[in-house]
């Protein structure tokens, strides 16, 4: 396992010694179906953004959408795949995609 | 000045306890425990010590609370025996993978069942893969003194495992014999303070125990587990030496009767060590040359101890009051496989003895040793002693 520390190099028990570390461990392994965003369908409502467990949904304010809002994407790094946002998404802008389909 | 004590096992553990004065202790009652943490809980009552006692509602919340005291960073002790350190097992292992220094007096007794509250080791065998270090007594004085070395040895830096101090139910813990106990500053002075590394309660650096460890990194941990287990091993004779320092009273991993010049050796652990050392005279007074190994300590199990004291013997007899159903004995499969590779081979058998606290006497002993006088050791075949045909 690449970029993983050998036994005599982590604390021992499992302690987790630094605090905030959750940004190292890359959930995005773990996904299986891929959300696809669909900006034209998007109304940038960012209900995706608040209901995400992973934080994984990127916004911003801007001057070009009606709110003021602009659902910049979704960061893959941390998407897990659990497809919460393609749940709650009022308007179906987001589609779930085995990740197989992206296997090059 | 120590002063001489004459009273239970139990008792004489109750006040190693107190004189070490842990922070925490969360134990649930169970005979022959029981007394172990009456006695001390009387300790607290009466303001002899600055332990926060909770009496909790089962041996799973018992080792449950000890695990989240010693990780707060606090000493933390409890004391069991049979059916609840077997309800205590889930949380045993894992006290042992959070390398928490927990100590915790273990009075032997039978498993069950059928339900029996008396004296076998099947508790301890239950546990020895559990990665707590165990150590094993033969009388009150060896009971007080291992609670006190189990401290000290638990809380090295290196270490950082929990110890169990095993003594024999009802024999030990309820049998009424003298010790010396120590002054109360020289076990505090000798057991110091426990500096945690990874104190939950540090809120300058917080830490976290207990989160999930997968696949990635599962393993690596238990590696370390088993080098704190190594060092364990590497740094108990340090700990011995200056606990004799302080008390004139020698520990070794092994403890050696008359097996320099012995032709025939036993090996057992705990009371029933008192009688064999009674046979173990009786034969050397007919000029029969015999011995007698007693392990103080079985994990982690002492193997060069074992093959530097029984190689060039003519035959080894080794005791177990525990059974391993379609294996062979836990404490005679350890001590085979250690001579798998000395030069010269003792012949060997096993003998089951004394479970749910059948009573040991000298008769049984000899029939074992007499068995290896005679040639009639077979090294492949559970034998019992004191058992019915």
């Amino acid at each position: 396992m690449p970029g993983l520390k050998g036994w005599k190099e982590v604390p021992i028990a499992g302690v987790v010694d630094t605090p905030a570390t959750a940004r190292e461990y890359e959930t995005g392994k773990w996904r299986v179906m891929r959300p696809i965003v669909n900006k034209d369908k998007c109304i940038n409502c960012m209900q995706c953004w608040l209901y995400c467990p992973d934080m994984a949904i990127t916004g911003k304010t801007s001057t070009e959408t009606k709110n003021g809002l602009d659902m910049a994407g979704i960061d893959m790094k941390y998407c897990k795949g659990c497809g919460t946002c393609a749940a709650v998404c009022p308007v179906k802008a987001i589609e779930m995609k085995p990740e197989t389909e992206f296997l090059k | 000045m120590p002063v001489r004590l004459e009273t239970t096992g139990a008792a004489a553990v109750a006040h190693a306890m107190r004189q070490i004065n842990p922070d925490v202790v969360a134990a649930y009652p169970i005979t022959p425990q029981t007394p172990v943490v009456e006695y001390f809980a009387t300790f607290v009552a009466n303001g002899e010590v600055d332990t926060v006692m909770v009496p909790v509602e089962s041996e799973h919340s018992a080792m449950s609370a000890v695990v989240g005291s010693a990780a707060a960073g606090a000493r933390t002790m409890t004391a069991t025996a049979a059916n609840g350190l077997a309800l205590m097992v889930e949380i045993v292992y894992i006290a042992a993978s959070y390398r928490l220094p927990i100590v915790m007096p273990i009075v032997n007794r039978a498993l069950s069942g059928p339900i029996n509250i008396h004296c076998d080791h099947s508790d301890a065998m239950l546990v020895r893969d559990s990665g707590w270090v165990q150590l094993f007594c033969e009388n009150h004085q060896e009971a007080y003194d291992m609670t006190i070395i189990a401290t000290k040895l638990a809380e090295n830096e290196k270490v950082l495992l929990p110890v169990m101090v095993n003594l024999d139910g009802f024999i030990t813990s309820h049998g009424a014999d003298s010790f010396e106990m120590l002054e109360d500053e020289k076990v505090r002075e000798f057991v110091g303070t426990w500096e945690p590394k990874y104190p939950l309660l540090d809120i300058a650096k917080p830490v976290t125990h207990g989160s999930i460890d997968m696949f990635d990194y599962y393993f690596e941990h238990h590696r370390q587990q088993e080098e704190g287990m190594e060092n364990a091993y590497n740094i108990i004779p340090e700990v011995f030496a200056e606990f004799e320092k302080l008390t004139g009273r020698k520990y070794d991993y092994l403890d050696l009767y008359k097996t320099e010049d012995a032709d025939y050796v036993m090996v057992v652990v705990n009371s029933t060590a008192s009688t064999a050392k009674y046979v173990v005279d009786e034969y050397r007074e007919k000029g029969i040359k015999v011995g007698l190994v007693k392990p103080w300590v079985f994990t982690p199990f002492p193997k060069e101890s074992f093959k530097n004291a029984l190689n060039g013997k003519k035959a080894v007899v080794v005791l177990d009051r525990a059974m391993s159903f379609g294996k062979e004995a836990p404490l005679y499969t350890l001590v085979k496989s250690s001579l798998y590779d000395i030069s010269e081979k003792p012949a060997m058998g096993s003998f089951v003895y004394g479970l749910g606290g059948r009573d040991v006497t000298p008769h049984m002993l000899r029939e074992a040793f007499d068995a290896a006088i005679n040639g009639e050791l077979e090294l492949d075949k559970q034998k019992y002693l004191g058992l019915r045909d």
